[in-house]
Parts: C-alpha cells; structure tokens; sequence
C-alpha cells in the first residue's frame, strides 16, 4: 500500500525559487564571463554562498545547476561566474546565449559549510584551481570591504593568464594583508621566472601560510585539484577539519 | 562528470529541513565516521542524487526529485547532529 503524503508546509525564503533578472554580462576569459542578476528579495548573502539555478525547456524538462556566489553583500544583486563545461547542459547556455534582460529561476542563498564570516579572526588560506575562484573572491572582497585585519592568501592556479576570472579585481585587492600566488599550468606570462607546470606539494607548501598558524583553509575547483589539493594539506599538518572543501565536478 | 560533494544538499535538503544540512554531523551506519554532510560524495544523476560516506564509499542517502515531490531515503545515516543556533537554545 503506499501512501500519498498531505501538501506541505510553506518553505523558509531561501528554499522559494525565485526569478532573478541579468543586469549585465562580462566576459571574463575565452570560456567564461560573469554576470550581475538583480533578485527581488534576495537580501544578500555570506561569502562564499552559492544558489542553485534552474533553466526550464518549453517540453517542461529542467535543469538545475549550483552556482557560487561572487559577491557578499547585502541586497538584491547578486554575481555569478561561470565557465563553459565542453558537454555542459547549462554552462554553455549561461556563457554563450544569456542576455541581459533574460529571467532565470533562483533559489538561495545556501549553504553554511563553505563560508567566511567576517567575525573570523584566523589567518586564511584561499586556493582555487579555474573557475573555483569565484566563491573565494567573494571571501576576499568581504575580507577588504570589512577592513578585516586577518591576514589572507591566494594561491590561484589556472592553465593561461588569459583563463583568470575577476584579473583586474584581485590585482585591485592586493594588499599586505592580500597576498596572491599564481600557479599557471600550461602558459606562462612572458618573462615569468618559473616553466608552466601543475601545482606540486613543493609549490603548495611554499606559497601556503603554514600549518603552524592554524590558518582556515578554502579549497576551490575541479573535483581532482580539490582532492589531491586537500591530502597535500593534510600531509603538510593542516588538520582535515580546518580544511573545507567545494568541488566544482569537472575532471 | 565526476562526483560533487555534499555542498550541492543545500537546496534539496532546504526543502525538507528549516536548517541548513550541510553543517549536520551525519554518523555512518558502515563504517561509523562521523562528518559534516558538506563533506559527502555526491553523485547526481538527472534529479537523482544519491550521498555517499567520504570514508568509505556507503550510500548515506539518496534523493530522488520530481515536479510532484521529493522522496529521500536515509540508508546509511545511523545519527544526524544540528548544532542549535543562539536563537533555538
């Protein structure tokens, strides 16, 4: 016998799908572009945050994809960062055929995991492999806007210069309490003093703050750089729990 | 395309849950290892997902989402731990 459950109760705000309207678009690198959506009733969002987005074909089918958030602020826009996955569903839409004035179903913000919180006094780590970047510049730009004296690294690993996202922002917020590392893995600028090449636990382990400061640890990107990323840290000392993780899918 | 993690439950489970489960310590049923949800294997499939222990690959639940409702099966969670915020002491 099976049983039909009764109508639920409402839903809590962050569980309503809400439709959000794009402001505007940036392309950002050969695959990606970011884009600024005003969302009635967002009422902003921790850094570090992510949505989930719904695109809805007109046979009824639907896709729902999560998506960090770039941005931490309060109110109702909010910007995304996405880069073209090659057998993407809803990537390629986003990058390539979304325009401004087009509506998109939102629901959020989510997620209490993966967060910054401006009341965190530890030093923090930051690393992002690719488009992993994106929850991490809303962690920096809360970091700078707070006047947070916490002391904050990037390591940012990418294939090309041409493949970074938000290039002139995190230039802009570089400071003695912002240092940023760059690891690329198959080009390098011209006159760069180090060969292309993937991140190393070498690499990693001089240009990380060290386990002995306790730091907080974000690490953002493809599920094979997160992972082999997180047991790096871990062999260096960084407890696992001070180790917290995103995976973006991917390779 | 690879697994996720347990991140991705934020929505899904904001349907069933007035908090955030990401942050729930799950224990599991398999193997005992105790850890935030955020931290599981997620395997999505179309509307299906189904969480796996990041110790040692037992499915801890699954999801299936439909236009009409969302059926959750809790195979493998033996505990789930809510910290309770400052307004719900």
């Amino acid at each position: 016998m099976t049983t039909t459950a009764p109508p639920a109760l409402p839903l809590p705000a962050r569980s309503v799908w809400k439709v959000g309207t794009v402001a505007s678009v940036r392309t950002e690198t050969p695959t990606g572009r970011s884009i600024l959506i005003d969302v009635p009733g967002w009422g902003g969002n921790l850094a570090g945050q992510h949505l989930d987005l719904r695109l809805s074909a007109p046979d009824g089918y639907q896709a729902v994809r999560s998506y960090s958030i770039a941005s931490a602020a309060t109110g109702d826009r909010i910007e995304l960062a996405v880069d073209r996955l090659p057998d993407g569903e809803v990537s390629p839409y986003l990058v390539d055929d979304l325009m401004v004035g087009d509506e998109i179903e939102i629901r959020g913000p989510l997620g209490g995991w993966f967060v910054w919180r401006t009341e965190q006094t530890e030093p923090v780590q930051l690393i992002a492999g690719g488009s992993g970047i994106v929850p991490l510049v809303a962690m920096a730009r809360a970091h700078a806007a707070s006047g947070s004296t916490a002391r904050f690294r990037l390591l940012y690993s990418v294939r090309s210069p041409g493949d970074v996202f938000f290039a002139s922002e995190l230039a802009s917020l570089a400071s003695p309490n912002f240092e940023v590392t760059w690891v690329y893995t198959r080009e390098t600028p011209p006159d760069w003093p180090t060969p292309a090449g993937r991140l190393s636990p070498a690499v990693l382990e001089a240009s990380t703050i060290g386990a002995s400061e306790m730091p907080a640890v974000f690490v953002c990107g493809p599920t094979g750089f997160v992972e082999s990323v997180a047991d790096w840290l871990v062999a260096l000392g960084h407890p696992a729990s001070s180790v917290k993780t995103e995976r973006f899918g991917g390779k | 395309m690879t697994h996720l993690d347990g991140n991705v439950l934020a929505g899904p489970l904001s349907e069933l849950f007035s908090v955030d489960m990401t942050v729930a310590v799950g224990r599991c049923i398999g193997c005992g290892d105790e850890s935030v949800l955020a931290n599981a294997m997620v395997y999505e499939s179309g509307p299906d997902i189904v969480v796996r222990c990041h110790h040692c690959d037992d499915v801890l639940m699954t999801l299936v989402q439909s236009p009409a409702d969302l059926r959750v099966e809790f195979r493998g969670i033996a505990m789930l731990t809510v910290a309770r915020s400052a307004e719900s002491r």
